[in-house]
């Protein structure tokens, strides 16, 4: 296992499609509900124990067995009952293949793989293993909306990146979680489910003017 | 009588050798090859400077001779797309939003997926295309298009903006492929030097083409309609 390489797939300017969604924070900063901070800390800590640890156990599982892409993808599917989301899923899936395309040499995964099972098999194409893929999509869960917290509010950018720092261990413990189940079967891998972010994304599919994808 | 650089303002000497200045007619690159895909020309420019109004003007003046379709990148959505379907210059099937995140830059340059998907998408909806006009939202003098993304790029600014823009320079005014000073009715109005606009563009952009347009006094953009109609003749037949 290469960290350099854990690097270049965690990085957020990896051209992946990431920087055009909020990860569902523009309809709750629209709502009133995340306004500083600590409301971002707050919505950071409830997506990462949430859809983090789902994301984060299927990337660790579709790094396991990248063969078996359609099954986690169903799984993915199932887990996410907005429509609006499984299609911002499948967009950035999309959009990692594409990039990643270039980076290593890839199986078949599909036109528009979920982004977790993208992310898993790429990881497992580029050598790295089951964690790897599972602290990529932790940290990825939160970082993405970070970054639109700061477009989006006007937050001071280190006092955002202090609280990617806090949250680092949190990370950490969520991928090691998943990447325990990474050889589960699809039905037995985590469900956390949050439905103030279906209700959200539901809602900003509708908007005339918004600014993030989702 | 080769064409000479013309990478300095000069003046014309009634003794001088004859020269030519560049001819927006003529394109200096080489030929793009010509493939399964369209060719995809990038419209980009300041906030307001008319990249939209250009767009309308050229899907009326090219629809009825090329396959065309358009991407917007309106960072409020739909605006643009909105535009052009209100102006009914081209139907609702031809046209793709991109949503860019704060970041209109970001999505014609550093992370170009959601315009090569919209584009694709497209493509594999519409079937075969001659043409794709991919225009940026809004942004600054420094944004400029991914040649990943498109083969060509139109930068547009406006004499409403300052007749200093040229001089500025930037990547869009130094380095597009086209650069279109456009509402040159307003010149008058806002005390625009053209002369001092093309003298600064001519220094800045060597052998690239500049056109002055109204869209107001010319609805179908003829100089830059015959500049993309001269790119889409130019594609040599792929081997």
């Amino acid at each position: 296992m290469s960290l350099a390489t854990l690097l270049v797939l965690a990085d957020g300017r990896l051209p992946s499609g990431g920087h055009a969604h909020s990860g569902g924070l523009e309809p709750q900063v629209s709502a009133g509900r995340v306004r500083e901070l600590d409301s971002v800390a707050e919505f950071l800590r409830g997506k990462l124990a949430t859809t983090g640890l789902v994301a984060a156990a299927f990337a660790a599982a579709a790094c396991a067995r990248p063969g078996n892409g359609a099954e986690f993808d169903q799984g993915i599917d199932v887990r996410t009952p907005s429509p609006a989301l499984r299609k911002a899923s499948r967009a950035q899936g999309r959009a990692l293949l594409r990039a990643a395309r270039a980076m290593w040499t890839l199986p078949s995964a599909g036109r528009e793989p979920h982004q977790p099972v993208a992310l898993g098999i790429v990881a497992s194409a580029a050598g790295l293993g089951a964690l790897e893929a599972a602290v990529a999509a932790a940290h990825g869960t939160v970082s993405g909306a970070a970054s639109a917290a700061v477009r989006l509010l006007g937050l001071d950018p280190y006092a955002v990146h202090g609280l990617l720092a806090r949250l680092a261990p949190d990370c950490d413990r969520i991928a090691a979680a998943a990447a325990k189940t990474a050889g589960a079967p699809v039905d037995d891998l985590p469900a956390a489910g949050a439905p103030l972010l279906d209700i959200g994304a539901e809602l900003h599919a509708t908007w005339e003017v918004r600014l993030f994808a989702s | 009588m080769p064409a000479e650089p013309h990478a300095a303002p000069h003046t014309h000497e009634p003794d001088e050798v004859p020269h030519t200045h560049p001819d927006p007619g003529v394109d200096p690159h080489a030929p793009l090859a010509a493939g399964a895909r369209a060719l995809r020309v990038g419209i980009g420019g300041p906030v307001g400077s008319g990249k939209t109004a250009l767009v309308a003007a050229l899907c009326r003046a090219l629809g009825d001779e090329l396959r065309l379709a358009v991407v917007t990148n309106d960072i409020y959505t739909t605006e643009d797309a909105d535009f052009l379907l209100r102006n009914g210059v081209l139907p609702a099937d031809r046209i793709r939003a991109v949503e860019t995140g704060c970041c209109p830059h970001t999505a014609i340059r550093d992370d170009i997926s959601a315009n090569l998907d919209a584009v694709e998408d497209l493509e594999a909806a519409l079937g075969p295309l001659d043409l794709v006009l991919v225009e940026s939202g809004g942004d600054n003098l420094t944004a400029t298009f991914s040649k990943g993304l498109i083969d060509r790029q139109i930068f547009v600014v406006d004499v409403a903006g300052g007749d200093k823009v040229p001089r500025k320079g930037g990547p869009g005014v130094t380095a597009a492929d086209l650069l279109v000073i456009n509402k040159i009715d307003l010149a008058p109005l806002v005390s625009a030097d053209l002369t001092v606009m093309d003298r600064d563009a001519r220094a800045r952009r060597g052998e690239l083409p500049t056109v002055f347009l109204s869209l107001v006094q010319d609805r179908a953009a003829s100089p830059v309609a015959d500049w993309i109609r001269g790119l889409v003749a130019a594609r040599v037949p792929a081997a």
